[in-house]
C-alpha cells in the first residue's frame, strides 16, 4: 500500500478541478477551477446555491457525468488514486467500496423491484466475496446501525413500503455496507420532514465519528451545515469563493457573498424590518461575467474586481476566501 | 339575510373575519387501495382569518396543507363542511358564488411553471385575469404593466418575455403579479418562495410584504419553513395529518408552544450554530400514514406524554375568540381529560 508511505495525510485532494457540458448551442461552465481536500474522519460541507455545482462537483468525483458531452480537467485523487486515470474495473471497486454515495431521493439509489435486504446483500456480496448468509447478518446489522425499528422484518420491505424517512436510512446502510472510507452525500435529507431530518443529521453525524469516514456533504442549508460540517466550503457559479472551519465562517464570514446568503437566510429577523437580501440573481453559467463572478450583485465592487478573477487569500490558518477586500478587512481587526 | 353566521362578530366591516373555515372534510379515495381505504387528508379543520393579518400555516409534508389551500379556493369540493367569506357563505344559495369568492382571493404555488403559459409572454398572462374579470383588451394591459413595475419587474424589458427567460425568483414576481393583478382582497400564498434560493427568496418575502402594506392584503400563508413563517405571520396554524393541533400569535407558538408536536417541531429547527448543536432528536419516527392514521390524538404515537386517554379521545382545538387567543389540541391542557398531567391552558385569552 503506498498509500501509507505518502506525506499528504488526506483522504481527499481535489486541484483546479473545472467540468464543462458542451452542446451544440452553448458551452455550460459548471465548475471553474475547485480546489479542496478532506481529511480522514473530517466533514466538509459543500454549501451553496441551486446551480452552483454542487452535485457535479460530487459526480465529478466519483466519474459519474455523462462522459461524451462533460469536459474534465484538473486533478483529484481519493486515497491516493487518481481518479480521471481509473480504467472502469477500477472505478467500479471504487464506487460502493472505498467511496460510497447518497443522494437526496433515496429512490434513485434503491431500485424498487427487489427488498431492501436483497439490495444490501447483494452489494456486500459483490464488494466483500462474503456467504449470503453472512452477508444477511451483515445487512441486518447495518439496518440495526441505522436505527431502522424491527429492522428484520425490514429486510423483507420493497422500497416503497417505507416512509421517506425509513427509506433514506436504507440507502444510509447500502452506503455503509462496504466500509467506505469516503462518503459523498448529496443533500440527502433536504426531502425529509423537519422532524425527520434532525433524527437523519444526528445519526449521520454519529456514524460518521463511529465509523470514522470522511465526508463530503453537500447542502444548500446553512442550518444543516452548521449541525455536521467540521470545515465549509461555498460554492458561488462554480467556485469555491470561501472556505475554512464552520464555526469560524458561520461567526464572522469573510467573502460578500456568503455575508450576504447569511444575511438573507431567515432566522429570527426583527418581523417589522426589511431582509437583508442580495439584490439581483446568479449568473448564467453559458455567459460567466470576467472577474470576480459575484461583483455584479456586490455592493463593494471595484473595476478590479470585474478585471479578473480573484486569488485565494488566507488571512488566517484554514480559512481562504477569493475577495481582494479579505487582507484588508482581516488586518483592520488584527 | 336571515342566516347570520354564529360568530361574535358584526358582518362587514373591520370587526368581520375575512374568512372563516368550520369543520371542512377532505378524504381521499386510495388508489389500488383496500376497499373503502381513504387519505384523510383534511379532516376537520376549522379557523378564522381575520383582515388584514398574515395566518401562517405549518405541518410536515402531507399533513394537508396544499388540501385546506385548494378547498379554501373551492378548487376542490369539500366533502364536509362550511366557509364563509366577509361574512357570505360561500356557494350556498343565500351566499357568494365560488365566482366571486375566486375574484377576491387569489393563490401563489411553488411551482411557477404550472402556473404560467410557456408560450405567452409573461405581460399576457398577467393581463388574462383583468381582462377575464371584465376590463378591455388595453386597460387589462396597462393593469398588467402597472403591477409588474409594482412587483419590481421593469414591464418593457420583462413583459415581452416567455417564462423560460426568467430565474426563478422573476418568474415567481411574476406569479405574485398575476394573482394581485385582479385586486384581491385575499392571497393564499402555498410554499410560495421554498423553491427559492436563500438569496432571491429574501427579496421576494421583502416584495410580499411590502405588497400587503400596499394594498391591503390580507395573506394565508403555507410554508414548511419556521423561520419563515416565524418573520412573515401575525398568527400561526399548526397542522398534524389533517387537522389543526395549535393555533395563536406567533410570538407564544415561538415562545410558549403548547402541543408536544409543536415543541418538537420548533427543536427540530438546526441551531445555526456549530457549538451548540442539537444532540438528541427531539422526537422520534417518522409521521403515520394519513390513510389509517391512530385514533385519538394522532400525535400520541410520537409524543413523549401519552397515555390511554391520548388513545381512547380525540382531543379538541377548544374555543377562540379573537387574534390573540392561543389554543391547542392536547389533553394535557385540558383539566377535565383525565390526563395525569393535565393543566389548564395559560396561554388561551
Ligand atoms: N449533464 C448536464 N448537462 C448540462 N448541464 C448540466 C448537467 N448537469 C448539471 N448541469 C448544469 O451545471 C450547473 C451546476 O449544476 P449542479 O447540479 O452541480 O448544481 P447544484 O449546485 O447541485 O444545484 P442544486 O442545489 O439545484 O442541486 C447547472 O447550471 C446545471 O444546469
Ligand atoms: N387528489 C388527491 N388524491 C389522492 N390523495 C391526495 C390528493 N391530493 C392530496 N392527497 C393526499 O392528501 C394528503 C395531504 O396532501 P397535501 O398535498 O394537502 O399535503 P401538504 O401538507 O400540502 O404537503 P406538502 O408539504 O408535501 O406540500 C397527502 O397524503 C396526499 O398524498
Ligand atoms: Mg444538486
Ligand atoms: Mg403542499
Amino acid at each position: 500500500m503506498d498509500g501509507g508511505m505518502k506525506l499528504a495525510p488526506n483522504l481527499v485532494e481535489v486541484e483546479d478541478l473545472t467540468v464543462r457540458f458542451v452542446t451544440r448551442e452553448a458551452t455550460v461552465h459548471a465548475v471553474n477551477g475547485v480546489t479542496f481536500s478532506v481529511r480522514p474522519g473530517e466533514v466538509l460541507c459543500i454549501l451553496g446555491e441551486s446551480g452552483s455545482g454542487k452535485s457535479v462537483t460530487l459526480r465529478a468525483l466519483m466519474r459519474l457525468l455523462p462522459p461524451r458531452r462533460t469536459k474534465i480537467t484538473g486533478r483529484m485523487q481519493v486515497d491516493g488514486q487518481d481518479i480521471l486515470s481509473l480504467d472502469r474495473g477500477a472505478l467500479r471497486r471504487l464506487r460502493g467500496g472505498l467511496v460510497s454515495m447518497i443522494f437526496q431521493e433515496p429512490m434513485t439509489a434503491l431500485d424498487p423491484v427487489y427488498t431492501i435486504g436483497t439490495q444490501i446483500i447483494e452489494t456486500i456480496c459483490k464488494h466483500k466475496g462474503i456467504s449470503r448468509s453472512a452477508a444477511r447478518a451483515r445487512a441486518l446489522e447495518l439496518l440495526e446501525l441505522v436505527k431502522i425499528p424491527s429492522a428484520a422484518q425490514r429486510l423483507d420491505n420493497y422500497p416503497h413500503e417505507l416512509s421517506g424517512g425509513l427509506r433514506q436510512r436504507a440507502m444510509i446502510a447500502m452506503a455503509l455496507s462496504c466500509d467506505p472510507r469516503l462518503l459523498l452525500a448529496d443533500e440527502p435529507t433536504t426531502a425529509l420532514d423537519a422532524t425527520v431530518q434532525i433524527q437523519v443529521l444526528i445519526l449521520l453525524r454519529k456514524l460518521q465519528r463511529e465509523l470514522g469516514m470522511g465526508t463530503i456533504f453537500v447542502t444548500h442549508d446553512l442550518g444543516v451545515a452548521s449541525e455536521i460540517a467540521d470545515r465549509i466550503a461555498v460554492m458561488y457559479a462554480g467556485r469555491i469563493v470561501e472556505e475554512g472551519p464552520v464555526a469560524d465562517v458561520l461567526r464572522a464570514p469573510l467573502h460578500p457573498y456568503t455575508q450576504g446568503l447569511m444575511a438573507s437566510t431567515v432566522h429570527g429577523q426583527a418581523r417589522d424590518q426589511d431582509i437583508d437580501a442580495i439584490p439581483g440573481s446568479p449568473p448564467d453559467l453559458r455567459r460567466l461575467p470576467a472577474g470576480c463572478s459575484f461583483a455584479p450583485r456586490c455592493r463593494y465592487a471595484t473595476p478590479e474586481c470585474r478585471a479578473s478573477i480573484p486569488e485565494p487569500r488566507s488571512p488566517e490558518p484554514g480559512r481562504m476566501a477569493r475577495c481582494i477586500r479579505v487582507e484588508a478587512a482581516v488586518h483592520s481587526f488584527a | 339575510m336571515d342566516m347570520m353566521p354564529p360568530s361574535s362578530f358584526d358582518r362587514g366591516g373591520p370587526a368581520q373575519p375575512l374568512l372563516i373555515a368550520r369543520d371542512l372534510r377532505k378524504h381521499f379515495k386510495v388508489k389500488g387501495g383496500a376497499p373503502g381505504a381513504v387519505v384523510r387528508a383534511v379532516d376537520g379543520v376549522s379557523f378564522t382569518l381575520f383582515k388584514g393579518e398574515t395566518l401562517g400555516i405549518v405541518g410536515e409534508s402531507g399533513c394537508g396543507k396544499s388540501t385546506l389551500a385548494r378547498l379554501l379556493l373551492h378548487l376542490i369540493q369539500p366533502d364536509e363542511g362550511e366557509l364563509v367569506f366577509d361574512g357570505d357563505t360561500v356557494a350556498e344559495v343565500r351566499g357568494i358564488s365560488v365566482n366571486a369568492l375566486r375574484r377576491q382571493v387569489q393563490m401563489v404555488f411553488q411551482d411557477s411553471y404550472s402556473s404560467l403559459n410557456p408560450r405567452m409572454p409573461v405581460q399576457d398572462s398577467v393581463a388574462f385575469g383583468p381582462y377575464v374579470h371584465g376590463k378591455s383588451r388595453s386597460a387589462a394591459r396597462q393593469a398588467a404593466r402597472d403591477i409588474l413595475v409594482k412587483v419590481g419587474l421593469n414591464p418593457d424589458l420583462f413583459g415581452p418575455r416567455y417564462p423560460h427567460e426568467l430565474s426563478g425568483g422573476q418568474k415567481q414576481r411574476v406569479n405574485i403579479a398575476r394573482a394581485l393583478a385582479i385586486e384581491p382582497r385575499m392571497v393564499i400564498l402555498d410554499e410560495a418562495v421554498s423553491a427559492l434560493d436563500k438569496s432571491v427568496e429574501a427579496q421576494v418575502l421583502n416584495l410580499l410584504r411590502a405588497l400587503k402594506a400596499n394594498f391591503n392584503l390580507t395573506y394565508l400563508f403555507i410554508s414548511h419553513d419556521l423561520n419563515v413563517v416565524r418573520y412573515i405571520s401575525d398568527r400561526v396554524l399548526v397542522m398534524y395529518l389533517g387537522s389543526v393541533v395549535e393555533l395563536g400569535p406567533v410570538d407564544e407558538i415561538f415562545s410558549r408552544p403548547l402541543h408536544p408536536y409543536t415543541t418538537a417541531l420548533l427543536g427540530s429547527r438546526p441551531s445555526m450554530d456549530p457549538a451548540n448543536r442539537i444532540e438528541e432528536p427531539p422526537i422520534t419516527g417518522d409521521p403515520p400514514s394519513p390513510i389509517d392514521p391512530p385514533s385519538g390524538c394522532r400525535f400520541r404515537t410520537r409524543c413523549p406524554h401519552a397515555e390511554p386517554v391520548c388513545a381512547a379521545k380525540p382531543p379538541v382545538l377548544g374555543e377562540w375568540h379573537d387574534r390573540t387567543s392561543h389554543v391547542a389540541a392536547c389533553h394535557l391542557h385540558d383539566p377535565a381529560s383525565g390526563h395525569s398531567m393535565a393543566r389548564a391552558t395559560v396561554g388561551a385569552a
